[in-house]
């Protein structure tokens, strides 16, 4: 990308398999001690990003999906606890087992991360430039003039007009749009192998929502960097994307290629969500599609599957055991889909107990169902 | 009564379990420490003492104490001595429980008057300022700075010389120092609410300004003013002892605080307690009016107020 | 936090406040009774002297007019004489302003040095051990009044360990040593409760700056903790610091009295004491003057350095 090359100080860590992923989290938990009781943000979550992929995790709010990205960054509030078993490991390498000089230059070098509100995430008292070269200089060591030129030429590498120039300037002297640009400069300065951008285009206006993300995509695919793009919004993920993972209440529920899951969804979740976008096509005054009941229990939740109050498939099975994303399940054949439902949907299990259902005139959690509820 | 398990055996933790789920499982849950929420203790210790001083304050006169002013035969005894005399006496005889008792009298007196009057004055004042704008605030902003840029302490020592020091002259001087920090919490506060939408409709539905100060504006105004209340009152209380201190306070007889502490000052090597046991109910009310105050302040919530 | 005006709005505000704590202390002098001449008169003086004496000092003039003509006086630098010692005011007063101003400076230098590392470590981790130590031993601090705070100390280092002197000043011209050993309690007794104050606001400051998103990018860029501190939070952070520092330095400039009488050091406090009590009323009226012209110079300077401060603020 550019003329530059700076290579980021030598952490000291062991060398990679060259084909190691960039990520890979297994049985993450992520628990929280608040007044209310114990919130299980993140109940077990196994993820896997290969190098050079995008990753997409949708979810709700409060489906977890931003603690697991500060879980994976190390950014965790002090009263996050991530429970004995979970296990993060970057390009191979397993955080939990990383000395103070490695972790030094792991975060924020090798991996990166952009975030939702570019109004807020940029420090409000230093220009530009400062937070640029701060960052270069704490993780090349390089003197201020080359991190400056470097600061100047990462600036126009995200399109900023007049780079020179901003960087003496402060945040608040830009525009969202420019400001978000700049926290990609930011996150990119060290040419990360992994990118996680949480959010990236909510706090955005539309128009310049497109122009992000089109600009990410190009830095990617530039750089050949891994992406994990976390939003609640479908449609951004729909054309940009390797792999989605669909969370749900802490969990992730279903896992595929991009083209797989729109095309073969299986959990009820993900279907509904899809279901749930607004089409352009439909004649005005279309109802639009909502999924029935409230957001999960995430406090001391009880047990079983934590859709299955909203599900239409919804069996006396599913409040009792909770499907796991690796199991054996109607449906899991192809390799890179999996997903975490008794019944899914597009299969005999699932239509069979969606039948049942319509036949009592309720699910087995009590939600009252009809021919209309095909989600 | 669970069936097929599908979950490995989940780890646990070495400190005690808390959390136990109860019911039917379909997968061990891992455990994790609770941490406690502690209660304010300091609060509570201070709200009781506060409470035995404000009482024992009111009915020194039916308490079985020597009177403050009764000189005695023992001079300068260390408390837990004798009997009669549980704190010692002083270099003349009194006994140090009874002139603390009474001191207490004047102190509380004072820097509760002076607070209530400056909270009534403060209030109005900014509220005033903080609705109208404009001219309003343009005189409040001289008036707090000229009662801010004024030495407080010599404007104290000169009104103390002026009038004759009462506990009414004192309470009006420390009530005037203290208009100013109500009066911009009030302020702050007014303009914080009277954009909201509520004035707004109030004032549409052809509410007189009096009626929506009153009505919507003040309760909204006095929680914060109130919960800063109990902190300048301890601010208060060391201003009176201060005054006390320099001999420019309630005159004797009367005991007071600062007073005792002036006069112990002298004999400090040999009986300490002359300063400690004034020092000692100073700083346990203080402090206490300290710790209830930011208890209070704790849950109205944190305003800005400057 | 105030906001920002035009320079002459911002005059004009001032001088009207200068001009008004003027007239109020002319008038509050007026009140205290006594005889501002006892002490100039011989005994028995007749009537026709007194009248005589009353004259040379203008005392014999309403009031507005002594007022006028002091404040005319006033804007030429000259503050009158006292009545007391015949010195020029102006020339009492600066004579002992630099030991206020030491003192009041020292004092907030320490309270500074000390706010700082603690209020920025107990905001980070605040509820951990030294916040938790820290919030004791200020409630403790702040409930003790200054006066009591230097009677203890004396107690315990003049007194006792006789490691320092119990009152008295020595001059920076006289000894160096001498003059530090007499600085010291005076400094501690004032810095310590303005410390506390400092700690307890930076702190809650930290916590809040420390929950912003922009903490939390530079963590995520895996930046050095300390340098987040104190290049990311700490600036955002001490709004109030510096406003309630510039209000406590305006203040020290006439509220230490009390340090100065306990200590016996000569500086402007001890001398309005005096003063008041002698009721020599120029001299009384100019110091006034004088700390209220500080505490307002001090207060435009705060107000002057949020833009530096912050950024944000410089916009408009």
């Amino acid at each position: 990308m550019t003329e530059t090359v700076i290579d980021p100080a030598d952490p000291g860590l062991p060398p990679v398999e060259p084909d190691a992923p960039a990520l890979v989290v297994s049985d993450l938990r992520v628990w929280f001690d608040t007044a209310r009781g114990l919130v299980r943000a993140v109940d077990g979550v196994d993820l896997r990003v290969d190098a050079g992929r995008t990753l997409g995790v949708v979810g709700e709010s409060g489906s977890g999906k931003s603690v697991l990205s500060r879980a994976v960054m190390n950014i965790l509030a002090p009263s996050a606890v991530v429970l004995p078993g979970s296990r993060i490991e970057i390009e191979g390498h397993d955080t939990a087992t990383l000395t103070k000089q490695q972790a030094r230059h792991l975060w924020g070098a090798r991996i990166a991360m952009v975030f939702q509100d570019p109004m807020t995430s940029l420090t409000p008292v230093l220009t530009i430039g400062r937070q640029l070269t701060e960052t270069l200089r704490h993780h090349t060591g390089v003197d201020k003039a080359a991190a400056l030129a470097r600061a100047e030429e990462l600036l126009r590498w995200v399109g900023i007009p007049e780079p020179a120039r901003r960087l003496g300037q402060y945040p608040h002297n830009l525009s969202g749009g420019m400001r978000q640009r700049v926290g990609i400069a930011l996150a990119l300065s060290c040419s990360p192998r992994l990118l996680i951008a949480d959010e990236p285009t909510t706090a955005l206006d539309v128009t310049v929502q497109h122009q992000i993300l089109n600009l990410l995509g190009r830095l990617q695919s530039e750089e050949g960097m891994a992406m994990i793009l976390i939003t609640h919004d479908l449609g951004v993920v729909a054309g940009r994307t390797d792999d989605i993972a669909v969370m749900y209440a802490g969990r992730v529920v279903e896992q595929a290629p991009t083209t797989t899951l729109f095309g073969e969804m299986r959990h009820p979740y993900t279907r509904a969500l899809v279901r749930s976008i607004p089409r352009i096509a439909d004649p005005s005054h279309t109802r639009l599609r909502t999924i029935p009941g409230r957001p999960p229990t995430v406090i001391d939740p009880p047990p079983g599957c934590a859709f299955a109050a909203r599900c239409p498939h919804a069996r006396p099975r599913c409040l009792a055991e909770t499907p796991r994303l690796d199991g054996h399940h109607p449906g899991n054949v192809t390799p890179g889909h999996r997903h975490a439902c008794f019944f899914p949907v597009g299969t005999p299990q699932g239509e069979q107990a969606f039948a049942d259902n319509l036949a009592e005139g309720r699910t087995a959690a009590g939600l009252p169902i009809d021919e209309r509820s095909v989600l | 009564m669970s069936q097929m398990q599908t979950d490995p055996p989940a780890e646990r933790l070495v400190e005690e379990a808390v959390v136990a789920p109860v019911g039917v499982e379909s997968e061990p849950t891992p455990t994790v420490r609770r941490k406690r929420r502690r209660r304010d203790v300091g609060a509570l210790l201070g709200a009781i003492w506060l409470g035995l001083i404000v009482l024992a304050a009111i009915f020194a006169a039916i308490l079985p104490l020597p009177a403050p002013d009764a000189i005695g035969d023992r001079f300068s005894l260390a408390p837990f001595e004798s009997a009669a005399h549980l704190l010692g006496t002083d270099q003349l005889g009194r006994d140090q429980l009874s002139r603390a008792v009474y001191g207490a009298r004047v102190s509380l007196s004072v820097a509760i008057g002076a607070t209530l009057l400056g909270l009534v004055v403060g209030t109005v004042g900014g509220m005033l300022a903080g609705y109208y704008r404009k001219a309003a605030d343009t005189a409040f902003e001289i008036v707090t700075n000229v009662l801010l840029a004024f030495p407080p302490l010599i404007f104290l020592i000169a009104l103390v010389a002026a009038l004759r020091p009462s506990i009414t002259t004192l309470a009006a001087g420390l009530a005037l120092v203290a208009v100013p920090t109500f009066a911009r919490i009030a302020r702050a506060n007014t303009i914080a609410f009277a954009d909201r939408e509520f004035v707004t409709a109030a004032r549409a539905m052809g509410a007189t300004d009096l009626r929506i100060l009153g009505r919507e504006v003040l309760p909204n105004v006095m929680l914060p003013v109130m919960s800063f209340a109990l902190v300048v009152a301890a601010a208060l209380v060391v201003a009176e002892g201060s005054l006390s201190f320099l001999g420019l306070g309630v005159p004797p007889p009367a005991p007071s605080w600062g007073g005792m502490i002036a006069s112990g000052r002298e004999e400090l090597y040999d009986h300490a307690h002359l300063v400690l046991v004034p020092g000692l109910f100073f700083f346990l009310t203080v402090f206490s009016l300290n710790r209830v105050g930011d208890w209070a302040r704790g849950r109205v919530g944190r305003e800005s107020s400057l | 936090m105030r906001t920002a005006r035009s320079p002459l709005r911002r005059l004009a505000t001032l001088l009207t406040v200068l001009l008004v704590v003027s007239m109020a202390a002319f008038l509050l002098l007026e009140l205290i009774p006594g005889d501002p001449l006892a002490t100039l008169l011989p005994e028995g003086a007749t009537p026709e002297v007194r009248a005589q004496v009353e004259a040379a000092y203008g005392l014999d003039q309403p009031l507005w007019r002594r007022y006028l003509e002091w404040l005319g006086g006033a804007l030429q630098g000259d503050l009158g004489r006292s009545l007391q010692s015949q010195v020029p005011v102006t020339d009492a007063i600066f004579e002992r302003l630099p030991v206020t101003v030491e003192l009041a400076g020292l004092s907030l230098i320490l309270a500074l040095l000390v706010a700082i590392p603690v209020g920025v470590y107990s905001g980070y981790r605040p509820g951990g051990l030294l916040d938790r130590i820290a919030t004791f031993v200020c409630s403790v601090t702040l409930s003790i009044p200054n006066f009591l705070l230097g009677v203890l100390l004396v107690f315990v280092f003049a007194v006792n360990l006789r490691m320092l002197p119990v009152t008295g000043w020595t001059p920076i011209s006289r000894s160096l040593g001498g003059h530090i050993q007499s600085i010291i309690l005076p400094v501690i007794t004032l810095g310590a409760v303005e410390a506390v104050a400092f700690i307890r606001l930076l702190r809650n400051d930290m916590v809040a700056t420390l929950q912003q998103d922009y903490v939390l990018s530079a963590r995520a860029r895996g930046l050095a903790t300390a340098r987040i501190l104190f290049g990311h939070a700490l600036r955002p952070s001490s709004f109030s610091l510096v406003t309630v520092l510039g209000v406590t330095l305006g203040r020290l400039i006439g509220g230490t009295v009390i340090v100065e009488t306990l200590f016996s050091l000569p500086g402007l406090g001890s001398l309005v004491i005096n003063a008041i009590s002698n009721r020599d009323y120029l001299m009384v009226q100019g110091i006034v003057l004088v700390v209220a012209v500080a505490y307002v110079l001090i207060n435009t300077l705060v107000d002057l350095s949020y833009p530096l401060l912050d950024p944000r603020v410089r916009a408009s």
